[in-house]
């Protein structure tokens, strides 16, 4: 029998992951670029977003992608075929990317680049609206997505993911004539659950709404560039 | 989760080095407005440690309620999925959370094994006399 002890931490119970998060944010400040940590539900359109959002940013910024899925290649596949440097990253049984996983994917993009020519850096999380926002892996900024076809429910549903974004994108805004969906009682929810965060909605079938969109990652890239202290805390 | 906690209680086993202290109980307290299901995570822990140098630890989770404050005026409030997470004094949208984002270790329970040199030499049993 041994003599009980206590130790009082009041540790953060992501400690662990928080310190490699905190180490890959050093490289990112160290090579000046924006790094996004783009999160939805799967089917949510974030691979169209990237599709999108590359082709027509990639004359303005130097681009890279993360990207993260449980088995398949197919969406780094399509991403490559854009023209953009992908690396990705597998997660076997893991539903969400963690600060370790971005730092094996961060090797193997030097090995290909070098990573203080690029001012973008987009990691695209595995499909799931709850364990990634939980998880910093040293992004500047969460871009969440939500889909007009999951419903006006979801910003209550997992608040947690919603509340941690710097900007929400609410996709497919295209099909709104189709459904039975009320886009401002969307927004609504998200701006009760977060009153601080970017709100855009987004076609990326027909290309509305991305112009304010990617203003406001212009905005963010200028933001990061002359005051890294801005950042995601 | 698990998979975190384990790595940050292996941060911890280091501190002590290299004395192995065997752990009775970790404490951790868990807010509500987190991605965390105490109940999975204390089943996921139980088969996680079996084999390790924590396996017999019991995890006894606290859990933190969500607290908001009306930024109009200051209450504070327990916000709701019902209700949008807006304050019922305002209805304003809920802008300042005081509790409920807890993810802490809180305390750890362990102990060391007593070293052979400090294990009190048994005394010889009495011959019984025939």
């Amino acid at each position: 029998m041994h003599m009980p002890l206590e130790d009082t931490l009041g540790l953060n119970l992501l400690a662990a992951n928080q310190h490699r998060a905190e180490h890959n944010r050093e490289h990112f400040d160290a090579w000046n670029l924006l790094c996004l940590n783009v999160m939805s539900s799967p089917g949510a359109g974030k691979t169209s977003l990237l599709e999108r959002s590359l082709a027509a940013l990639s004359g303005r910024w130097a681009m890279a992608v993360l990207e993260g899925d449980m088995t398949t290649l197919l969406d780094a596949e399509r991403l490559e075929a854009v023209g953009i440097p992908v690396v990705p990253i597998t997660t076997g049984r893991a539903c969400h990317l963690d600060a370790a996983m971005v730092s094996g994917g961060l090797k193997l993009l030097h090995q290909r680049l070098d990573p203080a020519a690029l001012d973008i850096l987009w990691v695209e999380n595995v499909g799931n609206l709850v364990c990634p926002a939980e998880f910093a892996i040293g992004e500047h900024r969460k871009v969440a997505l939500l889909s007009v076809t999951e419903g006006d429910d979801k910003p209550l549903k997992y608040p947690v993911m919603f509340r941690e974004a710097d900007c929400v994108l609410i996709t497919k805004v295209d099909l709104l004539p189709h459904l039975p969906v009320d886009v401002e009682r969307i927004e609504a929810h998200i701006r009760q659950v977060n009153p601080r965060t970017a709100v855009f909605r987004l076609s990326a079938t027909t290309g509305e709404g991305f112009e304010a969109w990617h203003d406001w990652l212009d905005a963010q890239r200028q933001a990061v560039q002359t005051s890294p202290t801005l950042l995601h805390a | 989760m698990t998979r975190c906690l384990l790595l940050s209680m292996h941060e911890w086993k280091q501190q002590h080095a290299p004395r192995e202290p065997h752990v009775d109980r970790v404490h951790l307290e868990v807010g509500t407005f987190t991605c965390v299901e105490p109940d999975q995570l204390v089943v996921t822990w139980s088969d996680a440690v079996k084999g390790t140098w924590l396996d017999g630890s019991e995890l006894v989770i606290e859990s933190v309620p969500l607290v908001g404050r009306c930024v109009r005026c200051q209450a504070t409030y327990s916000p709701d999925a019902a209700d949008g997470f807006r304050s019922p004094c305002c209805q304003h949208p809920m802008e300042e959370i005081v509790s409920g984002r807890e993810l802490r270790i809180r305390s750890v329970a362990y102990g060391f094994e007593p070293s052979p040199a400090h294990v009190p030499p048994t005394t010889p049993r009495p011959t019984a006399a025939r």
